[in-house]
């Protein structure tokens, strides 16, 4: 692997025995790892093209148990990486040889449904779907809809601010979420927000919010419920380029219209989803667009009907509505398996995910296909088209030599593309590992020791998921902050100003 | 994903189509949503996420598992919700046929455990030795109670338990030869269904008449070997295919055959794999895929043909269970719950119906926490439809959720097939009622 991880530290290392038999006696021997054959399960999360074992895994069941783990590890300089799911694309729960996975995987309960206020409390590990799932019989959903969602977990959303496709209309999980439960790193327990719109006081559930597990560990989250529209049908439309496909969603946000969903699919993540589900997407066509549209029934006839004749003065060659639920929902069941389905095309593929202004897809489009050619890898594009996000999925072949090193080289091309554009880094999948090097093409040196000096608030030792995000390393005391704890200052061997 | 397999291990066919499986996972974890064990345990290495991981580290290294990964290997079901659910079409099954074989092969397993294991394998596949230890269960059963529920014990308890399930006469070969012939088939006669329950390929052999579908016998035909496979006695299992598909070869080439008829689907997803377990032997390949091909569950086979006009429509609440084996071994589906409502029946949907209840083989044997969690969790979404009759199509999951508390009586779905359109009322309806 190429990717650069700080230095695990020996100290921890030599300790491994011990920091075990501490977080057995925490867990009182129910849930902790710490036999190398079975480590090999959490060597990686769903980016699978850098692995490492981590010290240790602990599998909590309350918050007193996670603030205990944290005290007891902050206390032997333990670093420690939270884990949801272990869904994530950007190596957001990659472990550290000297780091605990902390997984969240046992706290699965949904522990409120509250109607009357339109949200459900539900542990960090409960899965987006099981929210949604949990209020279904009462005529409630929960919005963001990542295409993971049967599987990602509610707390690795909130710590990524995970988008989906239905992100469009009804924002990402920022959006979304009203309160959390925190621990820190040195075992305090926050809450910040709770069933209402907004808190009194600072904004910092909005940090809280793609943090990517290095503020600390959430426990417990507050996340709105809508109820479900009265109507919603999907149009399935082909195009003879992706092109025109581009155009036509820049065609539809400028016509003011804002489908609840609009997704864009290649031929080549078509054919993976169709063989995958068999929906009856056309494969003869370049380009897939589901445009989704919800509401009152007219509003949705209204809607599709404009949708379908800018389709048409775009030159879409298949339109097909949705004419059931079950149907609707095929249309995005193979979308949303679009990912893993590529699996059968390819052995292994590295799914980008950048975001570009609308207009600049055709552009963006056309650089990529180059790219391709000069790596010499397929490329596979799914695209969140109505939010400019784009899924470009690089395929290759992780047991030949050399082709995970020219698919990182390609996909660091593709995103300094987007920023080139006018984009960001990343839409909803989060930096972690995978964009960590590429944050000086966005941010200067200035901007990131701003963001850091926010960590540095929460965890002025380091010990969240470092080496995640920021492409350097500092400690807290090189950015000019003096944090004093129980009457010490850190890092006293470091010179001050 | 990556392996690291060396050319000379992708020599061996088994470790071939072990590394293709895992190549073709891409660690997405949409598996661990669905797996039983994982929404039981929430740890990775109890999702087939995870025991891929797992599998794949022993198979590469050629290791000698420890007592850890066999743990975890041995916790998964084999229930194949992970294949229902995998995006990308990792075949799971036989990746975890092959470890469970490895494991076998190489792995010590305490003694204990050991004669658990043979005296199962030597049992269950026999009928007549089956019906034996039945009845000396029996015997014994009243001291179910006192055995403490704890380590080997609790799965003796699990066995004692299960000969108390009601047992049928001794059945007599099925011959029925109706006027019209529609369709030829056979039936896998199987080892503990007929013992446990006779009255269900009885109850299908008269529907089938009243259809104009001929049963033929296929003498020479026992287990079909699943229960030896899934416990990794490779050897015994290939044994069994083999004089099966001896048995069934003899009819095909003597009047031919238009389908294998399952009832126990269970079985079905071996027979259907038959091809694939023998591809390896010049002298079965062919005639073990012929066999696999005319494999059908019942169910699929009511389906192809039109149901005998329904005479008593009962119109009874029925909660259908979808085995594991049916649901996910073999994709059907729609098929039970079409025939149901057909036949009068008012059919409840489950809640989480993707999970397995427990029973999978001798697990609930083997694994009797585990088993039992998720019966009652079956049980309780069962229960919340208030059904009149729970149906479904496996003998396994038949006798596990009548363990307890039962919300209804449990029975095959073609005996309610059969009832509605002529024949006698369930054995378990009516010993409930």
């Amino acid at each position: 692997m190429s990717l650069r991880m700080p230095a695990p530290d020996p100290a921890v290392l030599s300790a491994r025995a011990e920091v075990i038999k501490g977080l057995r006696r925490i867990l009182e021997n129910d849930g902790v790892i710490g036999d190398d054959e079975s480590l090999i399960a959490y060597e990686s999360d769903g980016l699978t093209a850098y692995r490492q074992l981590p010290l240790a895994v602990a599998l909590p069941r309350t918050t007193q148990q996670v603030a205990q783990i944290l005290r007891f590890c902050r206390e032997r300089g333990v670093k420690v990486v939270a884990r949801g799911a272990g869904t994530s694309l950007s190596g957001g729960a990659l472990p550290l040889a000297d780091g605990v996975i902390l997984g969240l995987s046992r706290f699965n309960r949904v522990l409120d449904i509250d109607l009357e206020n339109r949200v459900v409390v539900a542990q960090p590990g409960v899965t987006n779907l099981g929210i949604t799932e949990a209020v279904k019989k009462h005529g409630f959903y929960y919005a963001p809809d990542p295409s993971s969602q049967i599987a990602c977990s509610i707390g690795g959303n909130v710590a990524e601010n995970s988008g989906g496709v239905h992100c469009l209309k009804y924002g990402l999980t920022t959006n979304n979420v009203l309160g959390v439960e925190l621990v820190t790193m040195d075992g305090e327990i926050l809450r910040l927000g709770g069933k209402t719109l907004d808190a009194p006081g600072y904004d910092l559930l909005g940090i809280i919010n793609g943090s990517e597990g290095m503020l600390g560990v959430i426990t417990e989250v507050t996340v709105r419920i809508l109820p479900r529209p009265q109507h919603a049908r999907a149009a399935l439309l082909g195009f003879p380029s992706v092109e025109a496909a581009g155009q036509c969603v820049a065609d539809i946000i400028g016509g003011g219209i804002v489908p609840a969903g609009m997704e864009m699919m290649d031929r080549l993540a078509t054919l993976a989803a169709e063989e995958f589900l068999h929906v009856g997407y056309p494969l003869d066509v370049e380009a897939v667009l589901i445009v989704e549209a919800d509401g009152i029934d007219a509003e949705c006839d209204h809607v599709l009907a404009l949708v379908n004749d800018i389709a048409t003065k775009n030159g879409a060659v298949f339109s097909r509505l949705s004419n059931s639920e079950d149907e609707r929902l095929r249309f995005w069941a193979g979308r949303k398996s679009a990912f893993p389905a590529v699996g059968r095309l390819s052995p292994d593929y590295y799914c980008m995910d950048g975001t570009i202004p609308r207009g600049r897809l055709a552009h963006v489009l056309q650089r990529m296909n180059e790219m391709s050619e000069r790596y010499g890898l397929r490329v596979a594009n799914v695209f969140h088209a109505g939010d400019g996000n784009l899924h470009p999925l690089i395929l290759y072949n992780a047991n030949e030599p050399g082709q995970l090193e020219r698919a990182e080289a390609f996909g660091a091309e593709i995103l300094r593309l987007c920023v080139e554009v006018g984009g960001v880094l990343t839409g909803e999948h989060g930096v972690g590992v995978e964009k960590r090097d590429l944050m000086p093409e966005m941010f200067s040196e200035i901007d990131l020791a701003q963001q850091m000096r926010v960590k540095c608030a929460f965890d002025p030792e380091g010990l969240l998921n470092p080496g995640k995000v920021f492409p350097q390393l500092h400690r807290c005391a090189e950015l000019g902050r003096v944090h004093v704890h129980a009457g010490r200052v850190a890092h006293p061997e470091l010179p001050r100003f | 994903m990556q392996t690291r397999f060396s050319a000379e291990q992708l020599r061996d066919p088994h470790l071939a189509a072990s590394e293709k499986a895992i190549r073709t996972c891409v660690h997405c974890g949409f598996c661990n949503a669905t797996c039983p064990t994982y929404a039981l345990l929430g740890d990775e290495l109890d999702g087939p996420r995870g025991r891929i991981m797992l599998m794949k580290d022993m198979l590469e290294n050629q290791r000698t598992p420890s007592a850890e990964t066999v743990k975890h290997i041995d916790r998964c079901l084999s229930c194949l919700s992970c294949k229902t659910t995998c995006p990308s079409g990792v075949d799971y099954m036989h990746l975890v046929d092959h470890s469970r074989a490895w494991i076998e092969q190489r792995y010590e397993r305490p003694w204990i455990d050991r004669m658990l294991r043979g005296l199962l394998a030597g049992l269950l596949p026999y009928p007549r030795r089956f019906r034996f230890a039945l009845a000396m269960g029996r015997l014994f059963s009243p001291l179910v109670g006192l055995l403490p529920n704890i380590g080997f014990l609790k799965s003796l308890r699990a066995m004692l338990e299960l000969s108390r399930a009601p047992t049928g006469a001794v059945r007599e070969g099925i011959i029925a030869a109706p006027t019209v012939r529609k369709a030829r088939v056979a039936f896998l006669e199987g080892c503990a269904e007929p013992v446990l329950q006779p009255n269900i390929q009885q109850a299908a052999t008269r529907l089938f008449a009243r259809m104009g579908i001929e049963v033929v016998p296929a003498p020479g035909q026992g287990c079909c070997g699943a229960l030896v496979h899934h416990l990794g006695k490779e050897a015994r299992s290939l044994a069994f295919a083999r004089a099966n598909v001896d048995a069934w070869s003899r009819v095909i080439d003597d009047g031919g055959l238009d389908a294998i008829v399952i009832t126990a689907s269970g079985c079905g997803t071996s027979l259907k794999d038959y091809g694939f377990m023998l591809r390896n032997e010049p002298a079965y390949a062919a005639r073990a895929a012929k066999v696999s091909t005319l494999a059908r569950d019942v169910s699929e086979v009511l389906a192809a043909h039109e149901l005998p006009a329904v005479t008593n429509p009962s119109g009874l609440i029925v909660a259908y269970h979808a085995a594991c084996s049916l649901q996910h071994g073999q994709g059907v589906r729609e098929a039970p719950r079409r025939l149901l409502t057909e036949a009068g029946f008012q059919l409840r949907d489950i809640a989480e119906s993707h999970l397995c209840c427990g029973s999978a083989g001798v697990y609930n044997i083997l694994q009797p926490d585990l088993a039992e969690a998720l019966r009652e969790r079956k049980q309780n979404a069962l229960a919340a439809v208030a059904p009149q009759v729970v149906a479904t199509g496996n003998i396994g999951c038949l006798t596990q959720l009548s363990r307890g508390k039962a919300p209804a009586p449990v029975v095959h779905t073609v005996e309610l097939l059969d009832w509605a359109t002529g024949g006698p009322e369930p054995e378990g309806l009516s010993r409930r009622t």
